[in-house]
């Protein structure tokens, strides 16, 4: 057996753990005395989580040449859709409780609201895109569309670090890891083109 | 959103003062009643409440306090914010406060008063009569509680200090001490943490100086060993942990100001009416609860009472 048919499984329960300790936490009133909040904040941070470790899956490949765990991918983009699915529902529920007219306001008045938003639709398209039928019908288009997913990462570290009060601590980090993760990207291109350049033709 | 713009007061609607003292009375005298009406109610729950910290004695009950329920002493306990001890609304500030020593405690009253002086807090404390006023508390994140402060009218304390005719206002300043503040080793806020009042906001009888909740005194994480509790005004003004009063004629500059002066003004005043650049003030969590399940009142319930000491001032500029 493959180690990644091991793998897998094992990162597909690490992912639905923060949402498997929130449902517990709803049973046993065990989510602060303002578990709205504290919803919003842990989906939206475990948004995060999945996002850059689905856009980490690359580098890893790159630097260790275990293929194999290309295959987390998609699972991993998948859960960071599913996060947003409820950290956008937090707000619909918990901060407007469906209020329509106050949810188009906030996005058009609120910049922080109005990046979030655009993340959120950015992976909405991305997970809508995840099928073998669009990657096939898409062809070359499908990878420049989900390079969108870097897009997506930035927005989502833009919409952290607008919404803190003062403590930019947790958004500086997230800043820094996609500093990491575009670099290694900007580099290898780099690298590609001066070894292209300095081939013999 | 369209937000309606509060009318401006006109002087003919503005009400004489023997009526409004008359009214005052009136209204103290009728929040008497439903107290000692209420409080049978929920006397027995209340004193059930507490976190086992030391009992304060004497303490009189008020007829400016609210009869709505308190909110439980654990909730009140472990969400909150302290920027001091971590930062950000939580149990945070509950769990990085537990080594926090509160004694040996001195309050300094310095500047433009007759008496200045530099006080143990038990001598600072001694003169007066123990209240308990049950409050509501909201913070400017948009949550709220009601609160059984046991405190001291701050109004006692500035009569008895007699600040001279340049003194406009109060500027407190809480403890600086990073190795029992762990944050102020950061530079997350401009430390030390420093709020400010108007003389007639500070002198105003709603306002005190709280050493106690639940008729025990204060902990660490909610403002140990004495706190300001203005209760028409967003959480932040109730400056906790106090070390020095400074009466002043400029208008101070509070902390959450310095850091962010187009989010947090220096008046503060609860206003349902006026935003927070990033979220709207319309309405409230009272916690424990998921949504919003209150409206905001205007000058968090006390209009009757304080809004006379804004009369003509723009609240939106002066939010």
């Amino acid at each position: 057996m493959k180690a990644i048919s091991v793998i897998k499984p094992l990162v597909f329960a690490a992912a639905a753990l923060p949402a498997a300790a929130l449902v517990h936490g709803f049973y046993t009133s065990d989510l602060t005395a303002n578990p709205g909040d504290y919803i919003t904040d842990q989906t939206g941070t475990w948004t995060l989580a999945c996002l850059f470790a689905s856009l980490a899956i690359t580098p890893i490949r790159r630097v260790t040449g275990w293929n194999d765990v290309i295959r987390l991918r998609r699972m991993l983009g998948l859960f960071a859709f599913f996060y947003v699915v409820l950290h956008l529902l937090t707000w619909v529920v918990f901060i407007h409780y469906f209020d329509a007219g106050f949810m188009v306001e906030d996005v058009f008045k609120r910049p922080f609201i109005t990046v979030g938003m655009a993340a959120f639709l950015i992976l909405l398209a991305l997970a809508a895109t995840s099928n073998r039928f669009s990657i096939r019908t898409l062809g070359r288009k499908w990878q420049s569309l989900h390079r969108l997913a870097y897009a997506a990462a930035l927005l989502g570290v833009v919409h952290f670090w607008w919404l803190v009060k003062a403590d930019i601590t947790e958004p500086r980090r997230w800043a820094a890891g996609l500093v990491v993760l575009l670099g290694l990207r900007v580099w290898w291109v780099v690298q590609k083109r001066t070894a292209a350049r300095t081939a013999p033709a | 959103m369209l937000i309606k713009q509060a009318p401006d007061i006109r002087s003919s609607e503005i009400t004489p003062k023997g009526l409004y003292l008359k009214r005052r009375e009136f209204i103290q005298a009728s929040a008497a009643a439903l107290v000692a009406a209420g409080l049978s109610s929920w006397d027995a729950e209340l004193a059930a409440q507490g976190g086992g910290l030391p009992k304060l004695p004497n303490v009189r009950k008020s007829p400016l306090s609210t009869t709505e329920a308190p909110s439980a002493y654990d909730y009140i306990t472990s969400y909150n914010n302290f920027y001091e001890f971590a930062p950000g609304a939580g149990d945070g500030p509950k769990k990085n406060s537990k080594n926090f020593k509160a004694q040996p405690w001195t309050v300094s009253v310095e500047g433009e008063v007759k008496n200045k002086g530099n006080y143990q807090l038990e001598d600072f404390i001694k003169p007066y009569t123990l209240e308990e006023r049950v409050y509501r508390f909201r913070c400017v994140e948009a949550w709220s509680f009601v609160i059984p402060w046991v405190g001291i009218p701050l109004a006692d304390v500035i009569k008895k200090a007699e600040p001279t005719s340049k003194a406009k206002f109060v500027e407190f300043t809480t403890l600086q001490d990073a190795s029992r503040f762990p944050m102020q080793r950061t530079d997350l806020l401009e430390w030390p943490y420093r709020e400010g009042l108007r003389l007639d906001e500070a002198m105003h009888p709603l306002t005190i100086l709280a050493v106690g909740l639940y008729g025990e005194v204060l902990p660490a994480q909610n403002g140990a060993p004495i706190r300001l509790v203005v209760p028409w005004k967003y959480g932040f003004k109730n400056i906790k942990s106090i070390v020095k009063m400074r009466f002043v004629e400029n208008q101070p500059l509070n902390t959450w100001q310095a850091m962010a002066r187009n989010e947090y003004g220096f008046y503060a005043n609860v206003n349902p009416m006026v935003d927070h650049p990033r979220w709207s003030q319309a309405r409230e969590r009272r916690l424990p609860s998921f949504i919003a399940n209150r409206q905001t009142q205007m000058f968090n319930g006390y209009a009757d009472q304080v809004q006379s000491l804004y009369a003509g001032m723009d609240l939106r500029k002066n939010f």
